[in-house]
């Protein structure tokens, strides 16, 4: 089972790294992770989206408040909607400009680099729509590709 | 005003804490501790290798039921702790650890005797810290206090760049409360989960105590007797629980687990109602699936959150400190008709005869320690190390009021003899004996000096058998007796070494001569080595 994690951390050194290390140790996977600030400078917010049984996600919930500069540990979706978003840069030969364009448009992505030889695409949605696009580009030859994890937020 | 440095403002820390005493080895990166701690009134107990200072502390932590502070210096001295931190960490013994730390400016630059302590730590640690500013210093101790010995206790470490000790501040100003937004223990388990907890032990037929390790750390040795009386139940131990219930009880059934007496695992297994106390389902206590009835209920009694669950299923998790749960279980629990079974258990109790008889030609370790306890104080203190001897130990120590330290966790050997001396130095008016066997004794006897040096009367039994005899003993059972690497060949005549450390030794080779020299032991005021020649067939259980 997916799963979708928020934590807000204690913004100081060494905490990315105690996360990190809890989920090696205890063999747990992390499929993205994604950090940055909050709404107060002296917290910052971790994104955590990983795989697990439901034995597996609630260890990973106990195990991750027991670290101290863990502050608060919330599964998303267990009450109430939320949305998350990821960030994709794909660098792609651009040899089919006019077939490439028309999928930038359906996607509502952006071009925000052009040479002589590639198009440099930006595109932002939800890990599903990331890999339509990335599917969809692939045929016209991706020469490099840079993905962010994911964010997430509650919308209720 | 006179500015003091960081160094006097950790010693002043310390003493605000209560420090009196710290176990160490110092090295250029803790100087200016070491400087500071010169006249401070702390007294200084230096070890002879870094690991011991932190099972000196441990054992001393354990006997005063509050954190004791271990030090060493940057690099080697800060790794050489490492053993020692973890040791504590899987008993969940509330230690403080201060490493010294290179400048600020040669970190990360691999510099001499440099080591990334912290990180390094990392995964047995409760919390460290890396202090980078002199004025951080009071925050971080007090805060490391606090971690270390409330909720469920474990080691903290604070490790500190030098010239961050020899900084100048200002006023010294110690927190009256920590104040850390993500660390909130829960003390008072759910009102509601108490409520069905005591429904269950009214319709149990079959109920069972388990007594773990959480119910020493959380001092509640008076409410889990008087818990036992009002319910009824009769009460097994895991290895780190022994010590809790008076050892003669009737309802008593002694230590389960792999290396647990029969009867006792026999009666977990047929309970119809599992009370896990302070207890974390560890793999050698309980092993599962099996070790528990897929019918039985079972309560699980914790305060870290994280144990319920993590290794068995639970239906009545209560979250909080054992000593507050317990007493308010213990007001308002009756038992259920329970009778056939208590007759069951007795039964089960009553015809279980000890292994192990004297022998003349070697000391026989299991009856020994038998011996030994009759000879003992009621309220005497047992340091077992690991191995063979843990086991001897923990199956045959029989005291009324005694305590059993030993490294159940981690099972770190060489750690009697230096825990041993902390908890001497923590009771001083109790009896303390060490036990370990030739392997063991080996990886911490230079500790001998430390205890000599100090002026302890160290008690000492070493198991002499010549072999590492729980591995030579799965050699024998699953390796075709191979006895690959576990011949101790080259021991040195072990009366003569801790003669000339200035103890008094004595060899045995029959219990009746062991139990004599035991008896001069206890009575001798100094230190004492009793070496026990040990038949290297002797089985462990």
């Amino acid at each position: 089972m997916k799963y979708t994690l928020t934590v807000l951390v204690e913004n100081q050194p060494g905490v990315l790294s105690k996360v990190v290390s809890l989920f090696a140790r205890r063999g747990y996977n992390i499929d993205s992770l994604a950090v940055g600030t909050s709404e107060d400078p002296a917290v910052s917010r971790m994104t955590i989206v990983g795989e697990g049984d439901a034995g597996i996600i609630e260890q990973v919930e106990k195990q991750l408040n027991k670290i101290i500069p863990v502050i608060k540990v919330r599964r998303l979706g267990a009450a109430g909607e939320f949305t998350s978003c990821e960030l994709m840069l794909v660098k792609i030969d651009n040899r089919n400009i006019a077939e490439i364009n028309g999928i930038v448009e359906l996607m509502k992505a952006e071009v925000v680099g052009v040479t002589k030889n590639s198009l440099t695409i930006r595109y932002a949605g939800d890990h599903e729509k990331c890999e339509t696009l990335y599917s969809l580009l692939k045929p016209y030859g991706i020469r490099e590709v840079a993905r962010s994890g994911s964010i997430a937020i509650e919308t209720t | 005003m006179k500015k003091i440095n960081g160094a006097e403002i950790m010693v002043k820390c310390l003493q605000q804490e209560g420090v009196d005493i710290v176990f160490g080895y110092p090295g250029a990166a803790i100087c200016p501790f070491y400087d500071a701690i010169y006249d401070s009134g702390i007294r200084h107990v230096l070890v002879r290798q870094e690991q011991n200072a932190a099972h000196m502390a441990s054992g001393y932590a354990r006997s005063l039921s509050r954190p004791a502070v271990c030090t060493a210096t940057s690099g080697p001295g800060a790794t050489n702790l490492i053993t020692g931190i973890a040791t504590a960490y899987m008993d969940s013994i509330p230690i403080i650890a201060i490493t010294g730390q290179v400048n600020l400016e040669q970190l990360g630059r691999d510099s001499f005797q440099e080591a990334d302590i912290t990180g390094a730590c990392e995964s047995f640690t409760k919390h460290s810290y890396l202090v980078k500013n002199v004025a951080d210093i009071p925050r971080v101790m007090k805060e490391a206090f606090h971690i270390a010995s409330t909720g469920r206790p474990g080691p903290v470490l604070i490790d500190i760049p030098e010239e961050v000790q020899l900084a100048k501040a200002g006023q010294f100003h110690y927190p009256e409360k920590p104040d850390i937004i993500g660390y909130k223990p829960t003390t008072a388990g759910h009102p509601m989960q108490i409520k069905r907890a005591l429904q269950a032990i009214r319709a149990a037929k079959r109920p069972i105590v388990c007594c773990g390790g959480g119910v020493v750390l959380a001092n509640a040795r008076d409410e889990m007797i008087r818990f036992v009386k009002n319910s009824g139940a009769p009460v097994v131990a895991t290895m780190m629980g022994i010590g809790v219930l008076p050892m003669h009880s009737p309802t008593y059934l002694g230590m389960i687990g792999r290396h647990g007496r029969s009867y006792a695992n026999r009666a977990i297994r047929e309970a119809d109602l599992v009370i896990l106390c302070g207890a974390r389902v560890g793999d050698r206590a309980i092993a599962m699936p099996g070790q528990i009835a897929e019918r039985a209920t079972v309560i699980h009694v914790d305060v870290d959150p994280a144990e319920i669950g993590k290794n068995m299923r639970v239906d009545i998790p209560i979250v909080g400190d054992v000593k507050a749960v317990l007493t308010a279980l213990a007001e308002k629990a009756e038992p259920g008709d329970i009778e056939p079974w208590l007759e069951v258990v007795s039964e089960y109790k009553r015809s279980y005869r000890p292994h192990g008889k004297d022998r003349s030609d070697f000391v026989e370790p299991r009856s020994f320690i038998r011996g030994l306890s009759a000879l003992m104080e009621e309220n005497a203190i047992l340091v077992s190390d690991v191995g063979q001897s843990q086991i001897w130990a923990a199956r045959n120590f029989s005291q009324k009021e005694g305590r059993f330290l030993t490294s159940g966790g981690l099972g770190t050997m060489g750690y009697a003899l230096p825990a041993a001396i902390g908890a001497k130095l923590a009771k001083p008016g109790r009896q303390v004996v060490a036990v370990c066997g030739d392997g063991a004794f080996q990886m911490s006897l230079c500790e001998m000096a430390t205890a000599v040096a100090c002026g302890i009367p160290l008690k000492l039994i070493v198991m002499d058998n010549k072999r590492l005899g729980m591995v030579r003993e799965v050699q024998n059972k699953l390796y075709g007796n191979r006895h690959s690497g576990t011949h101790m060949d080259g021991n040195p005549d072990f009366v003569k070494l801790c003669e000339a450390y200035g103890i008094p030794a004595n060899r045995a080779s029959g219990n009746k001569q062991a139990l004599q020299f035991a008896e001069e032991m206890l009575h001798s005021d100094g230190p004492y080595a009793l070496i026990c020649a040990v038949d290297p067939e002797t089985p462990t259980i």
